[in-house]
């Protein structure tokens, strides 16, 4: 479904596409979006009052809006600020269960060597059944 | 009297204070200008009981006040760019007197100048990709494969399934990858300039699929329409990712003078 984001008065309507329902909307421009550009964005010319965003304090302002949103600290992806590739593949293995399965995977094989080589004896050579099958 | 501080909005030529009128800066007061070497910071009067140092510090750790500060500081920005070309300045700005942002003005002219003639015309638009769906299809065919082996226990035909459904992540992942590539590829060619920046974290976006693209391009005003069609093509074209268009926005972005956007 399209989602209308109309950030400006006479502006042409901003529009998030594609399949999902999702996607805020709404008539005022996201809260993250916002200081995303007011924080890290826009010129920096050095004022009278210092105050560093780019030093420690940015950091932390970016912290504590991840776990306000959070609740839970544990799920803080902690790096996500750093200046990575714009395309990580840390952003895939932070979503869902990327390192859930990596885990449950290797669980279910230690589980499998277990049966098995309790009723064969034989273990399960780590390429799997396809080498014994052929 | 309480001291005060002078925040610092943006930078322009000229600006009418006439239809600002009507704006509440992050003060809660209205916008005035400084004006010095030809050109006009849009400025306000700030307490520094608010606004110090010390008080700053503390303030812009508090997420209700950071809120509010931001989106008046967007709101003033957002209002003086309906004007014409300006240069926004980050959040926080704040100098002790309007003598210093004079100097600032006149020292810096002409880096000034350049930014404001590179975004004259011009606005920012934001593209975000969000990987939306998982790779689940090859799952029915996984465990086919795997069932009809013979001699296998149903361990290994489980794990079989288990490494098949990786293999199809990881390559759907690659697709997505490409996939994104060629969407800043493409627009890229509508902009002027582009920025690619840090993808939001999810619990910033409130969106779940991770952010896999948040480019920034800077547009010919007369563009806009033409780079909206570009988006909703590129979106039907690649149905694995959701794009979200925002903008146009002042030339955050693009504020610098140099190419990496700052002023050093």
């Amino acid at each position: 479904m399209t989602t209308a984001r109309v950030m400006q008065p006479g502006a042409e309507a901003a529009q998030a596409y594609g399949s999902s329902a999702g996607g805020g909307g709404g008539q005022v421009a996201n809260l993250g979006d916002i200081l995303e550009r007011v924080l890290d964005k826009g010129l920096v010319i050095a004022g009278d009052i210092q105050v560093n965003l780019l030093d420690i304090e940015l950091l932390t302002i970016k912290l504590r809006l991840v776990i306000a949103s959070l609740e839970t600290a544990r799920e803080v992806g902690i790096d996500w600020w750093e200046r990575d590739p714009w395309l990580s593949s840390k952003a895939f293995d932070r979503a869902a269960d990327g390192r859930d399965l990596e885990q449950e995977n290797e669980q279910l094989r230690e589980r499998v060597k277990e049966l098995e080589s309790g009723r064969s004896s034989r273990e399960i050579p780590r390429t799997g059944r396809k080498s014994r099958a052929t | 009297m309480q001291p005060n501080g002078i925040w610092v909005y943006a930078i322009t030529e000229r600006v009418d204070l006439t239809p600002l009128a009507q704006i509440r800066g992050v003060g809660g007061r209205g916008v005035r200008t400084v004006a010095a070497a030809g050109l006009t910071a849009v400025v306000e009067d700030v307490g520094l009981a608010e606004f110090g140092e010390e008080a700053l510090r503390r303030n812009l750790e508090d997420l209700d006040w950071l809120e509010a500060a931001a989106r008046a500081h967007h709101g003033v920005i957002d209002a003086v760019a309906q004007q014409g070309p300006l240069v926004p300045m980050r959040l926080a700005t704040v100098y002790s007197d309007d003598a210093r942002i004079a100097a600032v003005l006149t020292e810096r002219g002409a880096d000034f100048r350049s930014a404001l003639r590179r975004i004259t015309g011009r606005m920012e638009w934001g593209v975000k990709a969000y990987a939306d769906r998982q790779p689940e299809a090859s799952d029915d065919s996984a465990v086919t494969a795997g069932a009809s082996r013979p001699g296998g226990g149903a361990g290994a035909a489980y794990l079989q399934r288990r490494r098949n459904q990786l293999t199809a992540q990881k390559n759907a992942r690659r697709e997505t990858l490409a996939s994104a590539e060629m969407i800043h590829a493409a627009l890229s060619g509508y902009a002027a300039e582009t920025r690619v920046h840090t993808p939001q974290a999810p619990q910033l976006t409130g969106i779940k699929a991770p952010m896999i693209l948040n480019a920034a391009y800077l547009l010919d005003s007369a563009r806009g329409g033409e780079f909206a069609a570009a988006v909703t093509a590129l979106a039907e074209q690649h149905p694995a990712l959701r794009l979200e268009l925002t903008g146009p926005w002042p030339p955050y972005s693009f504020a610098g003078t140099g190419g990496e956007g700052g002023l050093t």
